[in-house]
């Protein structure tokens, strides 16, 4: 019987137009944007200036504060402008153009070296960790949380087993699924790095049951092993959120306010533990991701490799151009992606996917009185009352919000889906939540 | 007669075993309250509006009732009469207020400035803010949520369904400034009440190229004001111009000279 | 692309589940004990029901109209059940007019007084039926074989009953101590007795309940735990639990009253409370209080407790330990 987490959960329509496509490689564009904020915590800083000829691969910004990662140039050129640019919803980010120049040919920069199985096992943890920091590896499930400080667990902390989170319950999405089918070894060499650094002994690579062939695949990539395993667990939705994916693998459920490594599992992306193979093995750093782009009305959606700082809007090109009938452009998936407002914006490290929704699923159904069928209740995962944290948020009392435990909400978007009144629960908790948040600062700031 | 004697003498004992009772509670559990706060809170608008910093009405008469200095005190609703009031009551000066009236930094209306996108969700400018850049394209305008005239307490906000743009009744605004604090732009600002206010009616605070592009009416920091100005009340910070108000004469030089239409006057209205 | 991109706060997709199919899918449910009333009672139960709906449905028109100026919402169907289960709760011998009444009170003072659909505190049928028994109490337990006490059957029932008792009132006689020998099991489950409409036919109110919980419209939590408390607290106090179970309103109230999404709990916790009350208090009502039936009471009062059991029964937190 396959496991899940218990409290909770949605079984939205899996829509998985993708799935079972191959990866496809995008061919890499003449001219690229990097975001120098593309992370969670703080902002890269540049080191090129206008004019600076780059190779691919070379570092172009370096970590911010410790909470933050590298950049690298995705293609060789020149850099022919630094300036604030639009991202997807629309905010200015300061951003280097790279313009292709063919005198610079494509190759890897000059210091790229890849290593040998021997040279990996020789490395030591803390040469490993920084391999993955200089490498500007970041979380690639969506969050874009740094790698680097996931690896160093806080003090006292002891982490038990490593969890690769090979879920994606997200629909549509394909991307992980792409990448396990394709690269199952490196993937387990990835996870062996991992398990090294963290000084765990035991690996598991948890994937839902929806995705029969990457679990085929992972096995046997696995077979003979006892380290490492293959889980495979029963589709539901939010599976893939960090909490739950402990819940449903180790049964043990990360207590409000703790770290989830106090469970003893450190969770990473499987798309990230590629990352982490790439840099450490063949000395490449993250400078391209897999994005699945999909949408009931595109005529060729899959899944691309695409070279980070290409617009988003080449990528729908390369699915078969945007349709007559467009309504909406998420970034990510239905669940928890952002709907975009700039396509012209570029791909970033956290892009998993694209979705192009024709306008009749665009729009939101009228919203009607709380019927009070408690199905938000029953589908929160974190065991909250959304109909009433939403109540609260919408009426500013901040103080029963966060009496509610709205800081615990992972935002998983279970409660607006399932809601029969079609109200915007979701859009309240998360105005609470913000607002609680700064109400938390505020008072750790007074003490 | 026997029966209504007995009720009499029954209800006559309850009566005063209850008044005992009730002394004795009111003895007991009796609260100390300074008689000043009663009498500060009986000049107090009793809007609870929050203006003055304080929770409410109460909790700013009890700050007035237990200050040594009556500075950093002060109802922006109430203004000078109520403050004058407070002064005689505890004995101590107040500081010289002056009315204060919102104002609405931003003029992009439909026709100026063209929607980009399309909401959906929530009418709150808070929700829409922190999910996106807002429907148009500019970063520092009016999201048109109507957050600012959802909290007004004194009903002096309303939204211009023509414009999308709130609208400020200066009969009835009295300065509190909750506007100022719901707007996550802080498009609504507090000045000086004048007989006409001469205010810019923008915060975009990009480069000129970049604030041409989002809005027919921006300001784009050219400094014409600044320049036609004879009493040196404007000045142009981060690509935009701001009227120091204790200066500005309202002579309107400035609304003429401006060719972004960015400056606009408001005269009050008496009604 | 022509038009402008729609922005909006995640979740970009969503179920297809609405408040209108919830609504129309209990209507369905309750179908087959409408059918077997019908059965029962000839077409007089169907008159009964028709009348019961329609002025549900035109008191809610009216007052949305002209006291709320707002748009009409009897579309959702929820007029349709509110007028459903009142009839359900009449005998159908009632006169038109005191239909219409209940109906009144129901949809005007149960449901729109307080705001309307999701507002309302009492369940709308059940304020409506306990308006008319305190008014009418006389014509309200007046069944077929009796008709009297100046009561006109305006629909021409067709009397082939046998008795003018419910099954527990001939049970209440009897102080809840009857031998079973004497009961017909077969006619108690087809429902071939007298009562309200909806009382009768246990067998179609199971169906109905199976058709609920199939549809996951709601839950086991309240219908089971209103029958087992019933039934454990009656076999407790010495009765023949199946017999409570079966007769009167119980079974009716248990699926289609007590589940009403309103006025229940939010919580699985919540909600085994509130049913296991109900229980406990029909069969109370039943056997030491004057009204031989009490589950309307019983689902009213714990209406009336819905909203403490939602502030402080709460759902299990994630990452809270069991038991704690």
């Amino acid at each position: 019987m396959s496991k899940t987490f218990k409290i909770g959960g949605i079984h939205p329509n899996d829509s998985k137009l993708t799935a079972g496509k191959e990866i496809i490689w995008l061919e890499q564009p003449q001219k690229v944007q990097m975001m120098l904020y593309q992370q969670i915590g703080a902002p890269s800083i540049c080191i090129v200036k206008v004019g600076d000829k780059l190779k691919k691969g070379q570092l172009i910004a370096e970590d911010g504060s410790f909470v933050s990662a590298c950049q690298h140039a995705p293609i060789s050129g020149t850099v022919t402008k630094i300036e604030k640019i639009r991202n997807t919803q629309g905010w200015y980010g300061e951003a280097v153009t790279i313009e292709a120049d063919p005198d610079r040919g494509d190759d890897f920069m000059e210091a790229s070296n890849p290593r040998t199985q021997d040279q990996v096992d020789a490395l030591s943890i803390k040469e490993i960790i920084d391999i993955v920091d200089s490498h500007g590896v970041v979380g690639l499930g969506g969050a874009t949380f740094p790698t680097r400080v996931k690896l160093l667990p806080p003090e006292g902390s002891k982490p038990e087993v490593v969890i690769i989170n090979g879920v994606e319950c997200e629909p549509y999405l394909t991307c992980d699924d792409a990448l396990m089918r394709r690269y199952p070894n490196e993937i387990v060499k990835g996870v062996e790095l991992l398990m090294k650094v963290v000084n765990v002994r035991k690996g598991v690579i948890a994937i839902e049951d929806n995705k029969p062939e990457a679990i085929k695949v992972m096995r046997k990539a696995v077979e003979g092993r006892d380290d490492i395993k293959v889980v495979s667990l029963k589709k539901k939705y939010p599976q893939g959120g960090e909490k739950q994916l402990i819940a449903a693998v180790l049964g043990k459920e990360v207590k409000s306010g703790a770290l989830p490594v106090s469970t003893g599992a450190v969770v990473n992306n499987v798309a990230t533990v590629y990352t982490i193979f790439e840099a450490v093995y063949n000395d490449r750093p993250l400078i391209e991701r897999v994005v699945t782009v999909t949408g009931p009305s595109l005529t060729n959606p899959g899944n691309f490799l695409v070279t980070l700082g290409t617009p988003i809007r080449t990528l729908i090109e390369a699915a078969g151009g945007l349709p007559e009938d467009t309504g909406k452009v998420i970034a990510g998936g239905p669940m928890m992606g952002k709907a975009v407002v700039n396509i012209d914006a570029p791909t970033t490290k956290g892009l998993s996917g694209i979705l192009v929704l024709p306008e009749s699923e665009s729009h939101r159904k009228k919203e009607l009185p709380c019927i009070r069928c408690a199905n938000c209740v029953n589908v929160c995962p974190m065991g909250l009352e959304p109909y009433l944290i939403s109540l609260l948020a919408k009426k500013h009392n901040w103080e029963d919000c966060e009496k509610g435990y709205v800081m615990n909400c992972i935002e998983c978007g279970s409660c607006s889906y399932i809601c029969s009144s079609h109200r915007p629960l979701l859009d309240y908790i998360k105005l609470g939540k913000q607002t609680v948040a700064g109400i938390i600062r505020e008072r750790n700031n007074q003490k | 007669m026997n029966i209504v004697f007995i009720t009499i003498v029954v209800i006559t004992i309850i009566g005063i075993f209850a008044a005992v009772v009730l002394y004795f509670v009111a003895k007991r559990f009796h609260v100390y309250e300074d008689p000043k706060i009663g009498e500060i809170e009986s000049c107090l608008p009793g809007a609870n509006c929050g203006g003055c910093g304080r929770s409410g009405c109460h909790d700013f008469a009890v700050a007035c009732a237990n200050a040594k200095t009556l500075d950093d005190l002060a109802c922006p609703v109430g203004g000078q009469e109520t403050m004058s009031k407070i002064s005689e009551i505890v004995g101590l000066s107040a500081k010289a207020l002056s009315p204060q009236v919102a104002i609405i930094r931003c003029n992009g209306t439909c026709e100026n400035r063209p929607h980009t996108s399309n909401y959906e969700g929530v009418g709150s400018c808070a929700i829409e803010g922190a999910l996106y850049e807002g429907e148009t394209d500019c970063i520092y305008g009016c999201l048109g949520g109507g957050d600012c005239v959802a909290t007004c307490p004194y009903d002096a906000m309303s939204m211009n369904e023509e414009t999308g743009l709130p609208i400020v009744d200066y009969s009835k605004c009295v300065g509190c400034g909750k506007c100022v604090q719901a707007c996550p732009r802080h498009i609504p600002e507090l000045v000086k009440r004048h007989e006409v206010m001469v205010y810019v009616a923008c915060g975009n605070r990009d480069k000129g190229p970049l604030a041409t592009k989002v809005c027919s009416v921006s300001c784009i920091g050219c400094g014409k004001c600044v320049r036609v100005c004879q009493h040196g009340a404007v000045k142009v910070t981060d690509f935009l111009a701001r009227i120091d108000r204790d200066v500005c004469t309202a002579c309107g030089e400035c609304i003429v000279a401006c060719p972004r239409h960015s400056i606009l006057c408001k005269q009050k209205i008496e009604d | 692309m022509s038009n402008k991109l729609t922005i909006s706060v995640a979740p970009h997709i969503h179920t297809t589940n609405s408040v209108e199919k919830c609504m129309w899918n209990v209507v369905i449910a309750m179908l087959p004990v409408l059918g077997i009333s019908i059965y029962v009672f000839g077409m007089s139960a169907l008159w009964v029901t028709l009348i019961s709906v329609a002025s549900c449905i035109l008191t809610e028109w009216l007052i949305e109209k002209y006291l709320f100026h707002r748009n009409c919402t009897i579309g959702n169907g929820s007029a349709i059940i509110t007028g459903m289960l009142l009839a359900f709760n009449l005998p159908n011998i009632l006169p038109w007019w005191m239909i219409v009444i209940g109906a009144v009170v129901a949809i005007g003072v149960g449901k729109m007084s307080f705001g309307g659909l999701g507002c309302n505190i009492w369940n709308p049928a059940l304020v409506g039926r306990v308006f008319l028994l305190l008014s009418f109490p006389a014509a309200m337990t007046t069944w077929d074989a009796g008709v009297a006490s100046g009561v006109d059957a305006t629909t021409g029932a067709s009397i082939d009953a046998s008795s003018g008792a419910t099954l527990l009132a001939t049970l209440k006689s009897h102080s809840h101590q009857m031998d079973t020998s004497q009961i017909d099991w077969l006619s108690v489950w087809i429902g071939d007795m007298n009562g309200s409409l909806g009382e009768v036919g246990s067998i179609a109110i199971l169906i109905g309940l199976a058709y609920l919980l199939i549809t996951r419209v709601i839950t086991w939590h309240i219908p089971v735990s209103v029958i087992a408390s019933a039934a454990i607290f009656s076999w407790m106090l010495g009765c023949n639990p199946l017999l409570e179970v079966l007769s009167g309103g119980l079974l009716l109230g248990a699926v289609f009253m007590a589940t009403d999404y309103v006025t229940s709990p939010m919580t699985k916790k919540g909600q085994l409370i509130y049913g296991a009350m109900i229980g406990i208090i029909t069969i109370l009502i039943r056997c030491y209080g004057s009204y031989p039936e009490g589950v309307s009471f019983a689902i009213l009062l714990m209406n009336g407790f819905t909203p403490l059991i939602n502030k402080y029964i709460k759902p299990r937190r994630f990452g809270e330990r069991r038991g704690k």
